[in-house]
């Protein structure tokens, strides 16, 4: 491949790629054509317009990348993906998912109003909204004027490395080398954009940040970076995903998100994720491999809390490394699978630093024919005098069909150590379902409040508000599922 | 109010337990079904309640004017049924009240009403608790999860209390309690008794009986109605035993 294109490469390129995927798609000429090597890396930085020092990042990742293999240890089957029949790099905001209103789906549009989700929120996220886009941008920049005034950086990864280049270049890839994992290298290597914040010392954000604000200006890409550094003393709030089904047609998504506590900052950051989840068959659906890892200083908080309910194949283990003593990493989780769907999901807490503390709350709710894995790693280093940990994974059986694991893995080498593990599988009660529908709840209904009491402890964890809307989505996802 | 007539069921396995059983039940009337350990008592309260497992093989059940057999165990409840299980089931993470609103409000839904407001709701949660003697802080824990024997039983009335029903069926109440639970149930249980509303107790002992009056006492034997008597029956029974009904009956 050479490293000029032509209009008529491009256009060439793009017939064979539509032909391959049906995809009729309003594409611009800025989509490069499939496959990967050094040529297109250079080529997707020089896009760009990055700095030297990134694009020398990039290649390195790739290099890396080119070295190693897939991971096959999770607990789940599908193809692996062609990596040579990617095309990594498509200017967000050309491609447009449906064309009018009538066009979008109806069964998505139902969710969407089951969800709540309003008219124009609902055209805003199918990408047929017309005039609703003066009112957003009026949102945001009252929402930045605010954050600006506090010295808060919240904007695309693109826009960080052009306006905020020390920070970028102190921080990425400092928790999440890229060498860290297959998919974590593919990122660095070809990362289109993502999101970038900091918060200057000692400032409470007074707002929870979500990239909701931005959504406009960007879009979600195949392979997004995330960036957050908490300076000294300084906590704030971060929401990623939305409720909202996502009809993604990337297949892959391979994302990395890097949280940098430092001394006495706390993140928290809550996702819910719902991407496509392939159809009742398991046909399609997106494979979702992320890396997701927070450092913490002295005294440091980060903490996870994740309601995943799509994605046909999840492997992703939001993890905190407590360097600093006196640090505490959190993880709550809820993972729903239904239908096909798979799901290896945990998280790992590296216990470093003196007197650490560490608390995982992992809930597993099966349905359908699916998998769901809870795999977790608790190490406490030898110098982590007095660390402690507690772990609770439970799992729920919705099916016969459907299963539950649990792979909890311990190493200690502090003596001075308390870790404490607990695991519990249940099946969802016939005789609590008959229990509801005796007081006039319908099973679907009784289902819902059963599966939402039992994530009571980890949906306590997230902001008000995502919180109701993931509830609705818990029920949404298990529609249809007893038996 | 509830007319059953030669009603047939059996547990999916094929096992016939309720062998052509009739029962008429009016308005405002407490009826008592007592009967020896496996004559099919709790099968005629889940097979009302309309529980899975087990199949009617013959018969027809009336509920003011509807067919109770045809419609799913919660419509069954919109319609007016209640059942006071002898087991309550703990639903974690489900507090007591979240569950009783969406209760009332799924059986408002059903009859077209408003949904409850929120005032109305809590005004109505203070009186149904006062009714049983039930802790305010249990309206507001989850389901039935921590509380001990009493407290459950305690806390079905109290849900009978916030539902209204035509029809209660109390399945075994009385089992567990102790004197004073049961004269706090027994006594909420009174306080309830309205002319539109009727009761089926279904209970092993007389002592109940004591406490809250039934109209007509029937003896369930076998799957069917042997013998129907008032409270005097019950005692009669307490004193002789069921064996005395079935020499009666032989002869």
């Amino acid at each position: 491949m050479s490293n000029t294109y032509t209009e008529e490469d491009l256009a060439r390129n793009l017939e064979v790629q539509e032909y391959k995927y049906g995809f009729t798609s309003d594409f611009k000429s800025d989509t490069i054509p499939v496959g990967l090597d050094e040529d297109v890396i250079r080529l997707i930085s020089s896009k760009k317009e990055e700095p030297e020092w990134l694009l020398e990042k990039r290649l390195q990742a790739y290099r890396a990348w080119t070295t190693m293999k897939e991971p096959d240890w999770a607990h789940v089957n599908y193809e692996k993906p062609d990596f040579q029949a990617i095309s990594y790099y498509s200017a967000p905001g050309q491609t447009k998912k449906y064309e009018s209103w009538d066009d979008v789906d109806p069964e998505m549009k139902e969710t969407m109003k089951k969800l709540g989700i309003s008219m124009e929120e609902q055209q805003r996220l199918t990408g047929t909204a017309v005039d609703f886009v003066v009112d957003s941008v009026s949102v945001a920049t009252s929402f930045k004027k605010k954050l600006g005034e506090l010295g808060i950086i919240f904007c695309s990864f693109s826009e960080a490395v052009e306006n905020h280049p020390e920070l970028v270049k102190k921080y990425m890839g400092t928790v999440v080398p890229h060498t860290d994992n297959f998919y974590a290298a593919l990122n660095s290597a070809v990362f289109t954009d993502g999101s970038f914040c900091y918060i200057p010392k000692g400032v409470r954000c007074p707002m929870e940040l979500s990239t909701y604000f931005r959504i406009n200006e960007g879009g979600t890409g195949q392979f997004e970076r995330t960036l957050v550094v908490a300076d000294e003393g300084s906590y704030v709030s971060y929401l990623e995903g939305c409720t909202a089904p996502m009809r993604d047609e990337n297949q892959l998504h391979a994302a990395v998100v890097e949280l940098i506590a430092l001394d006495d900052a706390e993140i928290k950051y809550s996702t819910v994720q719902n991407w496509y989840p392939g159809n009742k068959d398991g046909v399609g659906g997106v494979f979702n491999f992320v890396t997701k890892r927070g450092l913490c200083e002295r005294n440091a908080k980060i903490s996870w809390t994740q309601v995943e309910t799509g994605s046909a194949v999840t492997w992703k283990y939001p993890s905190c490394v407590l360097k600093g003593d006196n640090s505490i990493g959190e993880f709550y989780s809820v993972a729903v699978t239904n239908n096909f769907q798979q799901a290896d999901t945990g998280s790992k807490m590296v216990h470093l630093g003196k007197n650490t503390s560490s608390t995982i709350i992992s809930k597993g709710i099966s349905a359908g024919e699916s998998q769901n894995t809870y795999r977790g790693l608790v190490q406490i280093h030898a110098g982590a005098e007095n660390a402690r940990n507690r772990s609770e994974c439970d799992s729920l059986l919705l099916s016969d069909r459907s299963g539950a694991h649990t792979f909890p893995y311990i190493e200690c080498k502090n003596s001075s150590a308390r870790v404490e593990h607990e695991a519990t599988t249940s099946k969802i009660g016939e005789d609590q379902i008959f229990y509801c529908q005796q007081r006039g709840i319908d099973s679907e209904k009784a289902i819902g409040l059963i599966v939402n009491g039992y994530c009571k402890e980890v949906l306590n964890h997230m902001p008000m508000e995502f919180a109701v809307e993931a509830q609705k989505l818990l029920e949404i996802s298990l529609e249809n599922s007893v038996g | 109010m509830l007319t059953i007539k030669n009603l047939h069921a059996s547990v999916e396995e094929g096992h016939e337990i309720l062998k052509g059983l009739n029962l008429g039940v009016k308005a405002g009337e407490v009826h008592a079904i007592m009967g020896p350990n496996g004559s099919g008592k709790s099968t005629l309260a889940s097979v009302l309640a309309g529980k899975d497992g087990y199949e009617v093989t013959g018969g027809s059940v009336d509920f003011d004017g509807v067919d109770l057999l045809d419609l799913e165990a919660e419509d069954r409840a919109k319609e007016g049924l209640f059942l006071a299980f002898q087991y309550p089931v703990e639903i974690p993470g489900v507090s007591n009240i979240n569950f009783l609103r969406t209760a009332i409000n799924e059986i408002r839904e059903y009859r077209k009403e408003d949904k409850m407001s929120a005032k109305d709701f809590l005004a109505k949660v203070k009186t149904a608790s006062n009714l049983v003697e039930l802790d305010s802080k249990l309206a507001s824990r989850a389901v039935n999860v921590g509380f001990s024997g009493g407290e459950k039983k305690r806390n079905e009335i109290f849900q009978m209390a916030m539902l209204e029903p035509k029809l209660a069926i109390l399945d075994e109440t009385d089992s567990g309690l102790d004197i004073d639970a049961l004269r706090i149930v027994s006594e909420g249980v009174n306080k309830l008794r309205s002319e539109g509303r009727s009761i089926i107790l279904i209970t092993h002992y007389q002592r109940l009986l004591e406490y809250i009056q039934p109209d007509f006492v029937h003896v369930l034997n076998d799957g069917k109605i042997i013998k129907t008597g008032t409270k005097e029956l019950a005692l009669e029974l307490e004193e002789k035993g069921y064996d005395w009904i079935n020499e009666e009956i032989a002869q």
